[in-house]
This record gives C-alpha cells, sequence and structure tokens, in this order.
C-alpha cells in the first residue's frame, strides 16, 4: 500500500523544495504587496519590495506578522482576495470578544484538503477506513478542516463533532470506526466513558488516533495508546495559518511533526529578539504561507515553542520535523482545545464587577478533562451580606465565559489577598497539568 | 429605629472564624450577635457589636472584605406563635425578610429578633403600625 497522498512533493529532495518555496514565496509577497495595505505600509517600513527577495535568506529581511495585526484588521483587513473569491470564513477566539478571522478561496480549500488527506495517510490512515471525527465543525477548523481531508483521502467520514460521548461509543462500534480525531484528552474521556458502560474500547476497530488541538506528552500519548488500543498521532495545526494539517507525525518514527514545507515556510526564532535560532535549539515558531490565496501570512508568530530537525526521516518524507509543542511564548492557555488569554477573563469580570478584580485561573486536569477554576476576591465592590448575591454573581460570570469563550469554568470567590502578588504584579494563571 | 450590622466575607477554611474573634477580642470588641451563613465554598459572617466603626476598621486593616448595613431589632414576646404574628404581619405588607437571626440576650421578658429586610423602612412602617417594638441601635449595642 502506499504511503504517501502525494509522493513527489512529499519526498521532493531539500534543492529542489527549497527552489520551489523560493519561487512560491516571491510570488506570495507580491501578492501581499499588491493586494494587502497593511502589507505594502509594513515593508515600505522597512524598505523592502517584492524584487527584493532573491533568496530564502531573504525572509528575514521581512517584517513579523502577529495576532494583534489580525485583531487590528477586523474582520476582513488583512484578505489578499476579494470577497467573490473566498468560499469558507473560519473564527478562531480572539482576547477582546472579536474572534480572529480567516478566509479561504477554492483553490485554499483544496490545498488544505490535500495537506489534511497527506496528514492522514502519514499518520497511517487511508482509503477505506471509517473516520470518526469528532472536533468540533464550526467556526472552529478543527471539524471541518479533518472531515475534507478524509473526503479527499477517499476515506468514509462520520461527522460526528464533539460532545453526546454515550452516542459516540455507540456509533463507532456500530459503525466500525477505525480511525479518531479529536483532542488527545477526549480521547481519554471517551475511553473513561466506554469502560464505565461496559464496552471494551481496546477490541473495537480504531487503530489510529489523530489527536490534536491542544498541547499532550509523551507520557499522555502512552497512557492513551494503553486505553485505546490504538497509534496516537500528534497533529498541528493553527487557524490563522489554515487548520489542521500544517504538520503532522509520521507513524514509522511519531517522533517529530512533518510540517508541509511545499506551502509553508517555518522558522524558528528567539521570541526575544525576533532572531533565528540554530537548527535542533528550542525557539518560537514562525510561519509564512507561500501558496495561500485567501489570506496570505508573512512571518506569523505562532507563540508556540518548538525547534526543528531536518535530518532525515525513517518514512521518506523530505520535509522537516518540528518537535512537540512544548510551550507558549505568551499566556495563551489551550483548555479543551479552546485558546483562552488570561485578558479575556479579566474583560469579563471588568464587565460584570465593574471594577479590576484580583483574580487567578487554575487550570487542572481531572479525570483526563481540562478543568478551570476561577479564583475572584471578594471586595467591597462586589460583596453582599447575602448569600445568594453572591452566588448570583458565581454564576453570572460562569455564565458570560462559557457564552463568550465556550470554556466551562467554575468560579470561586476568595478572601482579598489570597492570590500571591509577585512585585506588586499578581500571577494570573497556576496550570497544575501534568503534561 | 435601624441598627448597623457588620458582615465578613470568609473563605470556608480552618481558623477563619477564631481569626475575626481573635481580632475583635484584642480590639475590646464585644459581640452582641451573630449568624453565620454559608456555602460549600464561603460564608458570610454578620455581627451586632458595640463599636461598629472600630469593628470594621481593624477587620479591613487585617486585609477582610467587610461591609455594613442597616438591620431592624423587633422585640418578640417569648411565647408559642410570637415570631408568627410579627411574620404574618409583614407578609401582608408583602414585606420579604432577606434573612433573620436571634439576639443573644433578651429585652425584658422578651426575645430580640434581627431581621434583615429587602426594604427595610417599608418594613418598619409596617412594624409600627402593628405596635410591635423596635429596638434603636444604642440601647442593643450597650444591652
Amino acid at each position: 500500500m502506499a504511503n504517501y497522498f502525494n509522493e513527489e512533493f512529499e519526498t521532493l529532495p531539500r534543492a529542489a523544495l527549497e527552489a520551489l518555496q523560493l519561487k512560491r514565496l516571491q510570488s506570495t509577497v507580491a501578492r501581499v504587496y499588491a493586494n494587502v495595505p497593511f502589507y505594502k505600509q509594513s515593508f515600505d517600513a522597512v524598505g523592502i519590495k517584492p524584487e527584493d527577495i532573491k533568496s530564502l535568506a531573504d525572509l528575514q529581511r521581512l517584517p513579523f506578522t502577529t495576532k494583534q495585526n489580525m485583531r487590528d484588521s477586523y474582520p476582513y483587513g488583512l484578505f489578499a482576495a476579494s470577497m467573490d473569491e473566498i468560499v469558507r470564513i473560519h473564527a478562531s477566539s480572539g482576547t477582546t470578544g472579536k474572534p480572529t478571522v480567516v478566509g479561504y478561496t477554492q483553490k485554499d480549500i483544496e490545498i488544505w484538503s490535500e495537506l489534511m488527506a497527506r496528514s492522514f495517510m502519514a499518520a497511517g490512515a487511508h482509503k477505506g477506513d471509517i473516520i470518526h471525527n469528532a472536533y468540533g465543525y464550526g467556526l472552529f477548523t478543527g471539524g471541518l478542516g479533518a472531515h475534507y481531508g478524509a473526503e479527499k483521502l477517499g476515506a468514509s467520514v462520520i461527522p460526528i463533532s464533539g460532545g453526546n460521548t454515550k452516542r459516540q461509543i455507540m456509533i463507532m462500534q456500530d459503525f466500525g470506526s477505525t480511525v479518531l480525531t479529536c483532542t488527545p484528552s477526549y480521547s481519554l474521556y471517551l475511553a473513561e466513558e466506554a469502560a464505565a458502560e461496559g464496552v471494551d474500547i481496546k477490541s473495537s476497530k480504531l487503530r489510529v488516533g489523530i489527536f490534536g488541538a491542544e498541547p499532550w506528552s509523551e507520557a499522555m500519548r502512552g497512557e492513551i495508546e494503553a486505553n485505546l488500543g490504538l497509534d496516537a498521532i500528534d497533529i498541528y495545526g493553527l487557524s490563522e495559518i489554515m487548520g489542521p494539517g500544517v504538520a503532522i507525525e509520521c507513524i514509522e518514527e511519531k517522533h517529530g511533526l512533518h510540517i508541509w514545507e511545499d506551502h509553508f515556510l517555518p522558522e524558528i526564532i528567539n521570541p526575544e529578539t525576533g532572531q533565528l535560532v540554530a537548527e535542533g535549539e528550542k525557539g518560537e515558531l514562525v510561519i509564512t504561507t507561500i501558496t495561500k490565496q485567501g489570506i496570505p501570512l508573512i512571518r506569523y508568530r505562532t507563540r508556540d515553542i518548538t525547534s526543528i530537525s531536518y535530518a532525515p526521516c525513517a518514512c521518506g518524507r523530505s520535509h522537516g520535523r518540528i518537535a512537540r509543542m512544548s510551550g507558549r511564548s505568551d499566556d495563551m492557555l489551550i483548555i479543551r482545545g479552546v485558546n483562552v488569554f488570561p485578558s479575556q477573563i479579566e474583560s469579563i469580570l471588568v464587565r460584570v464587577e465593574g471594577v479590576e478584580p484580583h483574580y487567578l485561573l487554575i487550570v487542572d486536569r481531572k479525570d483526563n478533562l481540562d478543568t478551570l477554576e476561577v479564583q475572584v476576591e471578594v471586595n467591597e465592590g462586589i460583596f453582599s451580606d447575602e448569600i445568594k448575591v453572591l452566588q448570583t454573581l458565581s454564576r453570572q460570570i460562569e455564565k458570560e465565559i462559557k457564552d463568550m469563550l465556550g470554556v466551562t469554568c467554575t468560579v470561586k470567590l476568595v478572601e482579598p489577598k489570597t492570590i500571591q502578588r509577585s512585585e506588586g504584579k499578581a500571577q494570573r494563571v497556576k496550570d497544575n497539568r501534568k503534561l | 429605629m435601624k441598627v448597623e450590622q457588620i458582615s465578613i466575607f470568609i473563605e470556608n477554611k480552618s481558623g477563619r472564624l477564631a481569626e475575626i474573634t481573635r481580632i475583635l477580642g484584642e480590639a475590646g470588641i464585644n459581640i452582641r450577635a451573630l449568624s453565620l451563613a454559608d456555602t460549600s465554598d464561603f460564608g458570610i459572617l454578620r455581627l451586632i457589636v458595640n463599636e461598629v466603626e472600630k469593628a470594621k476598621a481593624v477587620l479591613k486593616d487585617k486585609g477582610f472584605t467587610v461591609s455594613k448595613t442597616e438591620v431592624v431589632a423587633v422585640e418578640v414576646p417569648d411565647q408559642p406563635g410570637g415570631l408568627s404574628i410579627i411574620l404574618q404581619a409583614l407578609d401582608r405588607d408583602n414585606t420579604n425578610v432577606e434573612y433573620m437571626y436571634a439576639f443573644v440576650e433578651r429585652c425584658g421578658g422578651n426575645a430580640v429578633i434581627i431581621f434583615r429586610f429587602d426594604e427595610t423602612d417599608k418594613a418598619i412602617a409596617t412594624l409600627t403600625a402593628n405596635n410591635f417594638n423596635i429596638l434603636a441601635g444604642e440601647r442593643l449595642y450597650s444591652m
């Protein structure tokens, strides 16, 4: 059985790959300079014209793009295609309540589908598989991204989306699902619920699990493989760049995620200085899209911390491998696959309480699911001598956070000065998850 | 006609009540009545003390969140149905009791109940019209 979805491009020798990258980079730079005022201004500000990009090394002369730049141009400011050509719009949660918006042309969707299909094959899935897609369908790119890739692959996709775990277990058994796509924590939850229902999920037909959208670890891989009886594969993606399928582990090595370099140019930088770090050294992943039409991004700061290796791989793919994400260079938390910035919670608290509160976010993982506790110090502004007033306040904060961010949390009211201050600045996050 | 009560936010963890009573004791403040309302996570301690402002100041100084609320102290005949007559009178006028608790000392032969109403002035009018005896703060603090 063939191991590649697109053998020619997946195994392209480095020299040919780099020549292709340069050609595509040049055309992307020309495209954004001509079509996106933000890029024209930022290139002009550093005195660079598209024709100055003569080698891949010239990429470093271009300015970065940040999530803030995307917010500032909400919703369509960074689109390089006219709305006539945009066939799909996705969005991810934003820090101020406004999401980050991305648009795809028909060609973008085709490329995304192919890269997702490549990713499925690298993970050991193929035509004939029954893919149980438990990523959420909607504005979030996970569900539809995996769905289109599964169809492109020629597999049978079950668009089950998230939630209703009992039904998922029934369908998984009855439909004979062989591949599971969801967040790593949800896979463990599924296994646990199945056990509670008296179902031995290990003896199911599941063979491969493709897990992403939240940070996980080698230890968790061991646990998932033991509890579900499948090969657990790490997948990486972010909506700004495309969605799932930017990078994937191969089943041969399960050691580093091949980033599809014929479409994305990866760089690893020191997040403080912005300078490139050496191969194998840890830093922030920066990605330039080189084939996207809808919203091409130049040197996008992902804030994800990883390293890159160009060492040859047993699977034969020539594309570099990024290490499993080991953290963030900002304070973003990923809770059950949802991106959460402490500042988002803060703005909700300010709105609900009318004052800037002292708060602490405690993230933990209980029964394999992420939990979020929001501790709020009770000051005189919100204190009441009536229990029901305080309880209503807690519930209101919980509801606002659920409505705005899509994350379930519990609010705990605490006494003033309970939350530690260091150098006058309160510590906002305590992540107790053992990853 | 109204009595000042202080309320203190406390987390449900050991030693908090001991800490508050120690602070008040060291400041020479006498607790005249108290009520503790609690949930699984937190509680609200409500106190009638002989020196309201001083109590509030020393507790705030120690980092507690303290608020002052106006409540009403009513003499209740110490006999079966005594409290019921008062509550019925309030109910007829649609006055809600948010919470209530008993005062430690008796006033003559009568018990004293502390009431927190959502509409304090209306409640006082109802109680006065029905000839119930409302105790002034100064009297209560020194009882």
